[in-house]
């Protein structure tokens, strides 16, 4: 994906073709850990799908105001923001803007709607360590997108993950009357479907060339 | 030149986590103020008005109100059981762990997972409303075996308890791992009621047990913080109601309250003691109880073991404790049973209890 493409294809991108669970294999803990119950998974997914779309553009203004050589020409001028590299502290920085955002998400949602907050439960504070929400911006980072383009990708990323364990959890709840060979039961087999899930997800790769 | 660089760098970091930390403060102090909320306990007249946000527990400790908890809030232990009618919200994930679903209709909550947000409505036994706080002070300690230890507290404010025999206190234990610098751990009291001023307790060493490393640290002189008394057991006072008492481990304290407490206010009632333990280095109290039963032929004691090592000299029963008592007990007509050990002993006690004929409300029991 690159800087050239439409917003909209990048949001359909980051949903099939590049779906960030299955073709990049991030926030897999979660994704095997919540994906035994179909309403647990899609109150995980939403959480997620919130999360990434804030936390891209976040980090994307975070980024291009501060960590990107050069970035700080606006504060310290030309010459010396030329010489500071801050793209080092990426990590450190995007995981620490994570993890105050979830927290304020959870403070405002506890507020305002105590219902979604119990249904979300554990959920949302689980999310400050899903690597699919710091991968989101990384690769954000990498692929040089602009701002409008990593609303697209944040929203649309979080919408692949949300999908991906969606079907997964309505996988294993076929599963569960299915009969599986002894020594693959449970996670074993789970591996094995997000494996052949992953391949039926390179069938898009033909559709959006990105 | 490269000065200037590193305090750029180090200023852009403190200045983000500044930011984020500020953003977080400002919005707790905003949205997590719930104001000040009204407690209603068992429909009283009188509701408490307390800050809100906090969980319900801790709430009603700063109210002196002691709901027993053995995990210090963490939703593990299941102790903290109130009943909330009003204004508790939806029952969490964490509960339902511990609560049936029957139970969850009824309004059965974790006091530890209910947050006070708005006026709340809560029905707890009468009895934690009696519950109180002692400052204590350690007059005794010793070894009973290699990791049982007794301790003995004189109270010193408030100085007099009023308990029943087989209820239970909370130790308030030192812990840097928790948020409140401190956790509840119960035990079963073994002094005898008719000490108002003194409490003893009887604790076996569990490895990386806060609790019971606590207490087998204490020495003569330490200050120590309880609560209580808590639990439901009523014992039948009837001199002619026969007691059966069956133990194992540190199951043995709440049996020692009990005999002490029966052969001094009905000397004449039928009691039986069956004691398990795995050798005969786990015994203990052997000599008293012995001595109990020779001047009170109405008491009748029998220990038995089930795990002798070679080398080991032991003439007595051995097996496991329920045999014996399938073996041995008789119900009479008037009969209460009091069980306190390990859970598979219960199980297996429980099970031999049945056959005989005996009904669940004759027996109580205290697994751990």
């Amino acid at each position: 994906m690159s800087n050239h493409v439409n917003p909209l294809l990048i949001l359909v991108a980051s949903i099939l073709t590049n779906n960030i669970l299955l073709v990049y294999f991030l926030g897999m803990c979660s994704f095997i850990a919540v994906s035994k119950r179909i309403d647990t998974a899609a109150g995980l997914g939403a959480a997620v799908i919130f999360v990434l779309t804030f936390t891209a553009p976040l980090n994307w203004l975070l980024d291009h105001y501060f960590l990107q050589d050069g970035a700080m020409a606006w504060l310290l001028g030309k010459d010396l923001a030329s010489k500071i590299h801050l793209g080092i502290f990426r990590l450190v920085f995007f995981i620490a803007v994570i993890a105050a955002f979830v927290q304020l998400v959870e403070l405002v949602v506890e507020r305002f709607s105590p219902t979604l907050y119990y249904a979300l439960g554990i959920f949302l504070p689980l999310i400050t360590v899903n690597c699919a929400i710091l991968g989101g911006s990384l690769f954000m980072v990498e692929w040089k997108l602009s701002f409008v383009r990593s609303v697209a990708y944040g929203f649309g990323a979080g919408a692949g993950w949300a999908l991906a364990i969606l079907l997964m959890a309505g996988l294993r709840k076929r599963m569960r009357i299915a009969l599986v060979p002894r020594g693959l039961e449970g996670m074993g087999i789970t591996m094995i479907v997000t494996g052949v899930m992953a391949m039926a997800f390179m069938a898009f790769n033909g559709i959006i060339p990105v | 030149m490269t000065l200037t660089i590193y305090l750029v760098g180090v200023g852009v970091f403190v200045g983000l986590i500044l930011l984020l930390s500020a953003a977080i403060l400002v919005a707790t102090r905003y949205l997590a103020n719930y104001g000040t909320c009204k407690v209603i306990i068992n429909d009283s007249e009188e509701p408490l008005e307390v800050e809100g946000g906090d969980t319900l527990l801790a709430t009603l400790y700063g109210q002196k109100i002691f709901i027993p908890s053995a995990c210090g809030g963490q939703g593990t232990c299941g102790e903290c059981r109130v009943r909330v009618l009003d204004g508790g919200g939806q029952i969490l994930p964490t509960e339902l762990q511990h609560i049936a679903k029957p139970e969850a209709r009824a309004g059965v909550r974790l006091a530890c997972q209910v947050k006070v947000r708005q006026d709340i409505r809560i029905e707890i036994p009468e009895e934690y409303l009696s519950v109180q706080e002692f400052e204590a002070e350690v007059i005794s300690a010793k070894k009973l075996t290699y990791d049982m230890a007794e301790v003995r507290f004189r109270l010193i404010e408030p100085d007099r308890i009023d308990f029943r025999a087989g209820q239970y206190i909370q130790i308030k234990v030192p812990d840097p791992d928790s948020p409140d610098g401190f956790v509840f751990r119960a035990y079963s009291i073994s002094s005898k009621p008719s000490e108002h001023d003194q409490v003893e307790i009887v604790v076996r060493q569990i490895p990386g047990g806060k609790g019971s490393t606590y207490v087998h640290h204490l020495k003569v002189g330490d200050k120590v913080h309880l609560t209580g008394p808590y639990g439901k057991f009523r014992l039948n006072e009837d001199e002619d109601c026969h007691l059966l008492l069956v133990g194992g481990g540190a199951g043995m304290a709440p049996m020692k309250c009990l005999i002490t407490h029966c052969l001094e206010t009905t000397p004449n009632r039928p009691i039986e003691l069956y004691f398990g333990a795995r050798g005969p280095k786990d015994l203990f109290y052997v000599e008293e109880f012995e001595k109990l039963s020779k001047e009170h032929p109405n008491f009748k004691v029998l220990w038995a073991l089930s795990d002798i090592q070679e080398g080991e000299k032991w003439d007595g029963p051995t097996g496991f404790i329920h045999i014996h008592v399938g073996k041995h007990y008789n119900p009479p007509e008037k009969r209460q049973v009091f069980l306190c050990g390990p859970p598979p002993m219960i199980n297996a006690v429980m099970g031999v209890l049945e056959e005989k004929g005996l009904r669940e409300d004759e027996i109580f029991y205290d697994k751990f």
